[in-house]
């Protein structure tokens, strides 16, 4: 995978990594994805934004499949990962979501230590023969969540100790630390202050080169600054999908310009 | 009403001043009303408080005041020389005792004239002082150790229930005015014995050890062996509610679909935790005994009754803690492809724990107190019981239970059976507490920061 060169990414369809084919979501009667149909391109970010309620997180939720933890959620149409239909029945979810990983929206680490909260994923999966493999994983996660450096001498502290960024980014180190392909994120950064928000977005940019990113956001400049591509949500619906920069300065559809100058939302 | 009051009175009276400048620092109306009302409610929560403590202390009160004398017990030192002939003879006779008895009343005699006491009294007359138990305890020490007979050893007798109470207060000289078993004269010298050190009164570890007596030997009872059915039922309703109520609330609260089955289920459920627990005793005696046939009176089946009345109270429990653990902590495991039941056992139940052992503390300690379903199974009546020999023994020989127990000898008419009765409150007071820390320090074990 890593060797593929880059340029393969943009251009054609078959290269997309998740594609999704007029999906629909119903929660019991209310329908709340409606047709959508999006390519998602490996090692680029992703973002989704739209009005609250708009169905962006519904629609992150069904890419690992979290929705099926409610039981009155159902989900149409088809949506491929790498070619592979993640809602074939021969799927089994606890697999897909070691490929899909996810970051959410308030940190919510396991009170437990540092160290165990990155080698949890490991040790279910089988990943470290031994605890020297483990040790490497944890170490070499929370390198490339840029937390290293801060808790290298702490790693038997209780997680939940930390502050709220560096939860957060313990939360992404955790992610990482499974070996998934796509990491979702929904609104990672809503409960962190400016500063810890800013050390999240560097840490996006960097996960870009190996990781392919979906993060949804309230922050039209949070989208700006991190993602390649941007898809806008409203009432459930895809309005568009584009190239970040154009999404920004020359949106094709009215209710998207309205909503990027603030005329809604 | 609060649109009127808001509105400032001056409005229509001064018109120049349109808007009149509030002062803050005296309280309007409205504020003093708001303020006096929760005054009041204050006031009615110290008087709650209040009243609840006064019940409580005078419920202590009561307790320790009636319950603290069956702790003591009064001993009459005898020093009885064991001789082989007498011995021989004695268990060569019909009724054993009976010459034991002569054996203490010589050597009674001998004390007594040892202690410069004379007496007109008659040894049968005498004998009234000692326990009816107290030939036994000879005889019983004699068979244990043969090597001591032919010297003279040091007994400590239990004296009579009436002794007893008098030295403890409850028996008064004019109380036996009309009572055949002793008079004023065996007081009299009970008195005097007390001066001479051989009547003592002392802690009474019998009490907690021993096993019951018949209904003319309250000195001799004892709640040891109700004490050791409690704790085998203790065993069987932990060991069987525990896993039971928990398997069944991770089940119902995490993995069966919400449909009308569970509903109907969840109702059920709940209801079972309202009913009578004498409707558990009679459910238990009808499957437990009448269709499965296991032993009556075992701490086995009333194990098994008050597990049926425990489940719904540690299901209820433990569904509610599940549910209170936030579900970001389900998120963030199934989120790096833990299985539903990973989640659940490695973070889910952990977070639970505490909540979990509360609602099982609080489930043993209803089933600890609980006595009407064991009348039902047979574990009240005279279980004069020795202890059970084994684990097995434990489980299957017939005996009591503490509260049962406590019921019995409240039900009998000799005062010193009541005293034993407030007695054995005390030491279930205690075995509840000793259950109720254990569970504090389990809980603080398991209780995580966030």
């Amino acid at each position: 995978m890593n060797e593929m060169p880059n340029i393969e990414q943009a251009n054609e369809m078959t290269a997309s990594k998740i594609s999704a084919d007029k999906v629909q979501v119903y929660y019991g009667d209310t329908h709340a994805i409606k047709d959508v149909d999006i390519e998602i391109e490996p090692r680029t970010v992703t973002a989704f934004i739209g009005p609250s309620g708009c169905g962006k997180s519904t629609f992150l939720r069904t890419l690992n499949r979290m929705n099926d933890t409610i039981d009155i959620c159902r989900v149409e149409g088809s949506i491929k990962i790498d070619g592979e239909d993640i809602y074939d029945p021969k799927v089994d979810p606890v697999q897909l979501r070691a490929k899909v990983g996810m970051v959410f929206q308030k940190p919510n680490p396991f009170p437990k230590s540092i160290y165990d909260n990155i080698a949890y994923g490991p040790r279910i999966h089988g990943l470290a023969r031994n605890k020297s493999e483990l040790d490497d994983i944890v170490s070499s996660s929370l390198q490339k969540a840029g937390l290293w450096e801060e808790v290298k001498n702490r790693l038997d502290e209780p997680g939940t100790g930390m502050s709220g960024g560096q939860q957060q980014r313990l939360c992404i180190a955790r992610a990482i630390a499974v070996s998934p392909e796509v990491i979702l994120m929904d609104e990672p950064c809503s409960a962190l202050d400016p500063i810890a928000t800013a050390k999240v977005e560097e840490l996006i940019d960097e996960l870009r080169e190996n990781f392919t990113i979906v993060i949804v956001t309230h922050s039209m400049q949070q989208a700006a600054r991190v993602s390649q591509r941007t898809a806008f949500f409203h009432l459930g619906v895809l309005v568009e999908e584009g190239p970040t920069q154009e999404i920004f300065t020359n949106p094709k559809d009215k209710r998207t310009q309205d909503y990027i100058t603030g005329r809604f939302g | 009403m609060t649109d009127t009051t808001l509105t400032p009175p001056s409005d229509t009276s001064n018109a120049p001043t349109p808007h009149k400048i509030k002062s803050i620092l005296e309280p309007d109306a409205l504020t003093r009303k708001r303020n006096a009302a929760e005054a009041r409610f204050k006031i009615y929560g110290i008087v709650a408080i209040a009243i609840g403590l006064f019940f409580l202390v005078a419920l202590l009160w009561a307790i320790l005041a009636n319950g603290l004398g069956a702790f003591q017990q009064t001993f009459l030192k005898v020093d009885i020389p064991l001789n082989q002939e007498q011995i021989e003879a004695a268990e060569k006779s019909v009724v054993k005792t009976s010459k034991y008895r002569a054996i203490i009343d010589g050597a009674f005699a001998k004390e007594l004239t040892d202690a410069n006491i004379t007496t007109d009294m008659s040894a049968r007359d005498l004998q009234k002082l000692f326990s009816s138990g107290a030939a036994a305890t000879v005889r019983e020490y004699a068979l244990a150790n043969p090597d001591r007979i032919g010297s003279t050893v040091t007994f400590e007798l239990v004296a009579s229930s009436r002794v007893d109470g008098y030295l403890k207060g409850r028996v008064k000289r004019e109380d036996l005015v009309e009572d055949k078993n002793l008079d004023a004269a065996h007081l009299d010298l009970s008195d005097q014995l007390e001066d001479a050190g051989i009547l003592e009164k002392r802690f009474n570890w019998a009490f907690i050890t021993g096993t019951d007596a018949s209904d003319s030997r309250p000195e001799q009872a004892g709640i040891g062996a109700s004490m050791i059915g409690s704790f085998f039922m203790m065993l069987v309703v932990l060991f069987l509610s525990l896993p039971i109520g928990v398997a069944a609330s991770i089940y119902l609260e995490e993995f069966a679909p919400q449909n009308r089955v569970t509903d109907l289920i969840e109702v059920n459920i709940s209801n079972l935790a309202a009913v009578p627990s004498i409707v558990f005793g009679i459910l238990g005696l009808a499957v437990f005994i009448q269709f499965m046939h296991l032993p009556q009176s075992a701490p086995l089946v009333g194990g098994l009754v008050l597990t049926l009345m425990t489940l719904p109270t540690i299901i209820i429990s433990t569904r509610a803690s599940l549910k209170a653990v936030p579900p970001s902590i389900r998120d963030a495991a199934l989120g790096i492809g833990a299985s539903k039941m990973q989640s659940i056992f490695h973070h889910v139940l952990p977070l639970a724990m505490p909540g979990i052992l509360t609602g099982t503390i609080i489930g043993l300690a209803q089933a600890l107190g609980e006595t009407a379903p064991l009348l039902l199974i047979g574990m009240v009546g005279f279980i004069a019981s020795n202890y059970p020999d084994g684990v097995a023994a434990g489980f299957f020989s017939p005996n009591s239970a503490m509260p049962a127990q406590i019921y019995e000898w409240a039900k009998r008419a000799d005062p010193a059976f009541y005293e034993r009765a407030w007695g054995g409150i005390i030491v279930l007071l205690i075995f509840l507490m000793t259950m109720n820390i254990i569970a504090i320090i389990l809980r603080r074990r398991f209780e995580r920061r966030w």
